[in-house]
């Protein structure tokens, strides 16, 4: 079967996203979990960086609402926050794109911060706050491995033919 | 489309995007935090999206299944060695159970207050997805179609794990006496001091609050659950104290607990259905 050059498209952009959204949900061992990063996060700001025109905050709503559901938090609490990060992204796509890798992992990590800054108040306005300082480590985590997930995620819209 | 001072109105803005959704997610956040009224749609969100969390807990499954397949004979008959010796010890205990419960019932009677009828029991299968990150959530193989309830208690070997907090079709989300926020009503067995045990996020402490100094509370007590409430069946373990920390400057004391129940590991989860439930739970201590 082949794909058209329309279907290849979708089909990158719907494929990483939910690979994003199943890591999210792998099971890991208790005491790792601090470190799993936020791959829909991760993967959001990518194709925003990219495709601002067709990936954007709609696009961000839908995925952090997809999380909501999966996780059973509050309904609308992931969403908004990564509709504003999506919002974020498309507003300095422009500047991002030009910084070099290790100061777009500093944008990126400033980015994944302020969208778990957003979720730890409005579950702090619950009543839910976790009282740990390691609920930063994802951020840092997802930081970290941007230059390598920008080359695999470069490479994966090359192939999807994604310009 | 129509152009307005240069700008399009065929599609809106990013801005004007964001700020749609965004009270969008406020109202979505209020109504489900406010009235539960979403809990029908929410089942019916989570019956979709079941799929994803099979496929992801696909690879740990097969895992597990490998691992299982290649167990040797002589681990088997080990285990079944030991298995049996337990069942004898536990068939021995349970004589003494008989006639304890019954001795039970007919002091109760005396003090004409309703006798408790065991409570009813089955097990379920954890679906081995992640929760949200920082919160202590599992979801379990068991849902409204096998009579799950929200509020139900569940339990382990132990104790206490958690109580039913969403259900959907086939599977539901325990929240676990840890998760931030969590709190359950217990006695501590040994001076029938009542206490509230909260989750903190941490996945193996819990903190127990509001207790000042001249409280009767010992490091190693045992913190069982009271039934105040009537969420939580009375008289099952809850929490060990491992730690108390008295501080002047502070009103009341700093404890932390260690959960009995086994809440990182296992895979298997007891569902509680109450039995009948005590008319005076309230006064009669």
């Amino acid at each position: 079967m082949r794909l058209g050059a329309d279907g290849r498209r979708r089909m990158t952009l719907t494929g990483t996203f939910a690979a994003a959204v199943i890591l999210a949900i792998m099971p890991f061992p208790t005491w790792a979990e601090p470190f799993r990063p936020d791959w829909v996060g991760l993967v959001l700001i990518y194709w925003c960086l990219a495709i601002p025109d067709r990936i954007s905050v709609g696009t961000g709503w839908l995925m952090g609402f997809i999380q909501d559901i999966l996780y059973g938090s509050l309904l609308g609490s992931n969403a908004l926050a990564k509709s504003l990060v999506a919002f974020l992204v498309v507003r300095l796509h422009l500047q991002v794109r030009m910084f070099p890798r290790w100061q777009q992992a500093a944008s990126v990590l400033g980015l994944l911060a302020a969208n778990q800054l957003l979720v730890l108040w409005i579950r702090g306005a619950i009543g839910q706050a976790p009282e740990t300082i390691s609920y930063w480590t994802p951020s840092i985590v997802g930081a970290l491995l941007w230059p390598w997930l920008f080359v695999i995620l470069r490479d994966l819209r090359r192939r999807g033919g994604i310009s | 489309m129509i152009n307005v001072f240069g700008r399009s109105l065929g599609t809106p803005s990013h801005l004007t995007r964001l700020v749609l959704l965004s009270a969008l997610s406020v109202a979505l956040m209020i109504l489900d935090h406010r009235g539960h009224h979403l809990e029908k749609i929410r089942a019916g969100l989570n019956t979709l999206v079941y799929p994803i969390q099979v496929i992801a807990a696909a690879p740990a499954y097969v895992g597990r299944n490998i691992a299982d397949f290649f167990t040797t004979r002589g681990t088997l008959r080990e285990d079944n060695e030991k298995l049996l010796a337990e069942r004898q010890l536990l068939l021995a205990r349970l004589q003494q159970f008989e006639a304890l419960e019954q001795e039970n019932e007919r002091l109760r009677q005396m003090l004409i207050s309703a006798a408790q009828v065991a409570d009813k029991v089955i097990a379920a299968e954890l679906v081995e997805v992640s929760a949200e990150p920082f919160t202590r959530k599992v979801v379990v193989a068991k849902g409204s179609q096998d009579g799950v309830y929200v509020g139900q208690s569940v339990i382990d070997a132990h104790g206490i794990m958690g109580q039913v907090t969403q259900v959907a079709g086939r599977v539901s989300r325990v929240t676990l006496i840890t998760d931030a926020g969590h709190a359950i009503p217990v006695v501590n067995n040994r001076s029938s001091l009542r206490a509230l045990v909260f989750g903190t996020g941490n996945p193996d402490t819990v903190r127990v609050p509001y207790l000042t100094a001249n409280a009767d509370i010992k490091e190693g007590d045992l913190l069982v659950s009271s039934g105040m409430g009537g969420t939580f069946p009375p008289g099952y373990p809850v929490a060990r104290v491992v730690k108390i920390v008295s501080d002047p400057d502070e009103s009341f004391l700093n404890i932390t607990a260690k959960p009995s129940a086994q809440l990182n590991h296992g895979k298997q989860v007891l569902l509680v259905w109450r039995g009948n439930v005590s008319k005076s739970g309230g006064k009669n201590k």
